[in-house]
């Protein structure tokens, strides 16, 4: 069984890519390393394109090395990769849309994110003018006595992201879901050729509002790599303190709105004054409630406050005193836990296929979390552990957090301790004339990847893949067999990004 | 679970003080709301987030308005399911081409008379996302817009203060002959 080593050794390495290796293949290795990851020897992490090029980042199981394998397309062609592993079926649409490159023997060629809005086609390919009329987006079929369907979206009933939702059910049992995104879709990709590293940085951070600080790391760290740029001791810690601070607010954020999906509005008062004191907390010590464009490339663009660390160590202990009770009533609610237990179950292969990261994964048996897994700093010489259950039901999804929410707790003591002195910022230099670089960074949804290549110091091409692409489809999987009523809580529980999907 | 329940009994409250309403957006409403408004709808608003392409920052803002802290019903302002229920459309994002078709519904599903708040500083222009080609503007490219809150996101304060003084305004109005 050939390693993923191997593999990098059939094709053209290109020079300036880093930290992993970059390869260009031909058709006959790329779809050799299609049939490994249908295999699950192998795990994809992204799949994108340029106007004449395919790119695909492979993790291998057990080493966790990663590769890019890259493909010449001239003809405006490649082998789907989707044909043999579903995970990257939606990446291959988006392709398509986008830049015009046909997956070849893909079974679904259906458009994803063009919704013949944009007045053009292939807006990143070689453009052309849009469809004259709109054909109704098909959507799969389900056949049955008694089945109904329900149209539920673009514009919902809370307070959320736009999207929509197809049911069908047979009475309150869905029978089939299936999502349609891209209504948030702001062309970020495009907005991203030719910036500098500054708007990069900026638009990074705007990706997905809940994840700015990981998008801004992760994208600063693909720079970093790009340009060779060593980055402040005291920036390392200042970025992990933010990226625990933002994961800590989103999952107590989460913890309750999911109790609140199963009518359970005392978990969601409490968890979100718990959420408040950390957004207030950052708001004091970073001049920002969510923390957004203080990670820049070169380290980060405001120290913290002189308060700060005092302000945020007594928010922690306010935490430490009143989060326990709320896990307490958690899990000693029975009706509520009537509804979260055994509710979405996401079964481990799935998980595995899908390389699911973050929480999704997590609860269904897939140890993967970037932060250690493919450790950077300062989190190499951090102690955290990394909770993983099997179970894999809504339940398991609410218990990582708790957990998660722990361990970032003690994070942030030991980075406050250990805050080193220093200056926070380094010089950008402009860098060679093309450097590529690949940074994946742990966010709260799970595991950011940012690839980029810059020219004379300005972007080329940029492209960030949310986590919510390998956690999206594996809603429309746990929600079968489910009734309607708990799709918000199944929907909740796993969390995923619109926007972050749609770039 | 009752005995969180005791203590909060006896606990402070964690809700604050009202801020003033934002002088600025108070002249921009001045030619707005009229005394209609006061008469038909009393002193409450009934909004409608709508999200035309947000990076969902604002909307976690928007969520905060909820929690203990600067509890926004107390005003009478509340959040509901339907635009069939509102009087103010809260809308969040540049306007995505793809979204371009659902806000333009949503605002004519919304009775009259209502308003539309745009938050955020995406929904002024497209902020940094504009002159793409999936993006349309800023929210009044799509519909009428009455009063602007910047910010990126603007604070639960801030959405405070604008959301207060369009209800100040249509109080005052209803008083003037």
């Amino acid at each position: 069984m050939p390693s993923l080593i191997d593999l990098t050794l059939e094709g053209r390495k290109v020079a300036h890519h880093g930290p992993w290796p970059r390869v260009v293949v031909d058709a006959s290795v790329w779809t050799f390393a299609a049939s490994e990851l249908a295999h699950g020897r192998w795990s994809l992490l992204g799949l994108w394109g340029e106007p004449e090029t395919v790119h695909m980042a492979i993790m291998e199981g057990q080493s966790a090395g990663i590769a890019v394998v890259s493909l010449e397309c001239p003809e405006r062609r490649f082998p789907s990769v989707g044909k043999h592993h579903p995970p990257a079926l939606r990446l291959e649409r988006t392709i398509h849309d986008l830049f015009g490159l046909s997956a070849e023997g893909a079974p679904d060629l259906r458009p994803w994110l063009d919704h013949n809005r944009w007045g053009v086609r292939f807006p990143l390919g070689d453009r052309i003018d849009a469809l004259p009329t709109t054909a109704p987006y098909r959507f799969l079929a389900a056949e049955g006595d008694g089945l109904h369907q329900i149209a539920v979206g673009p514009v919902h009933a809370g307070i959320i992201e736009p999207g929509h939702f197809r049911f069908t059910a047979s009475g309150e049992t869905v029978v089939r879901l299936e999502q349609r995104l891209g209504y948030v879709h702001k062309g970020i990709d495009g907005l991203m050729a030719g910036a500098s590293l500054e708007r990069g940085a900026q638009l990074a951070g705007r990706v997905s509002g809940d994840s700015t600080v990981a998008y801004a790391y992760a994208f600063s760290r693909a720079a970093e790599i790009a340009l060779d740029l060593a980055v402040p001791d005291r920036a390392m810690f200042l970025r992990a303190l933010l990226a625990e601070l933002e994961r800590l607010a989103n999952h107590l954020g989460d913890i309750g709105a999911i109790c609140n999906d199963a009518s359970f509005a005392l978990m969601h008062a409490h968890c979100g004054i718990l959420r408040e004191s950390v957004l207030r907390a950052a708001g004091a010590a970073f001049g920002h409630r969510l923390m957004r464009d203080i990670i820049v490339p070169g380290g980060v663009s405001r120290d913290i406050g002189k308060d700060g660390p005092e302000t945020i160590q007594s928010t922690l202990d306010n935490i430490r005193l009143r989060f326990p009770a709320l896990v307490e009533l958690y899990d000693n609610t029975a009706s509520l836990q009537d509804r979260t237990v055994d509710t979405g179950t996401l079964k481990p292969p799935l998980a595995r296929q899908y390389a699911a990261g973050g929480y999704v994964g997590r609860a269904s048996g897939r140890s993967f979390d970037a932060r250690r897994t493919l450790t950077y700093p300062p989190y190499d010489s951090l102690r955290f552990d990394v909770p993983v259950l099997n179970e894999g039901d809504v339940n398991a999804r609410v218990w990582i957090r708790i957990r998660e929410v722990e361990q970032s707790l003690s994070l942030i003591d030991q980075i406050l301790s250990r805050l080193p002195e220093g200056p926070t910022r380094n010089e950008v230099p402009l860098g060679g004339q093309v450097r590529e670089g690949m940074a994946i960074v742990e966010g709260f949804r799970g595991d950011i990847l940012v690839w980029l290549r810059l020219r004379n110091g300005l972007i080329e091409r940029c492209h960030m893949r949310d986590p919510s692409w390998f956690q999206w489809p594996l809603l429309e999987a746990v929600i079968e067999n489910n009734i309607v009523a708990d799709f918000p809580l199944c929907n909740k529980s796993f969390n995923c990004s619109y926007s972050g999907h749609d770039l | 679970m009752r005995k969180l329940l005791f203590e909060s009994v006896f606990r402070q409250p964690l809700t604050e003080r009202a801020p003033s309403p934002d002088d600025a957006a108070m002249a921009e409403l001045a030619t707005v709301v009229g005394r209609a408004a006061r008469r038909r709808l009393g002193r409450s608003l009934s909004i409608r987030e709508v999200d035309a392409g947000s990076c969902n920052g604002c909307e976690l803002e928007i969520h905060a308005l909820n929690n203990a802290y600067y509890d926004v019903e107390r005003f009478g302002l509340r959040f509901v399911a339907s635009p069939r229920h509102a009087d103010v459309l809260m809308v969040t994002g540049p306007v995505t081409r793809n979204m371009h078709e659902a806000l333009e519904r949503t605002y004519h599903a919304t009775p009259n008379p209502k308003w539309v708040v745009a938050v955020g500083d995406c929904a002024r222009d497209g902020g940094c996302f504009a002159g793409s080609y999936a993006v349309a503007g800023g929210v009044s490219e799509v519909v009428p817009v009455d009063l602007h809150i910047p910010g990126c996101p603007p604070t639960p304060i801030a959405m405070l203060r604008g959301l207060l003084s369009l209800l100040e305004r249509a109080d005052a109005r209803s008083t003037t002959p």
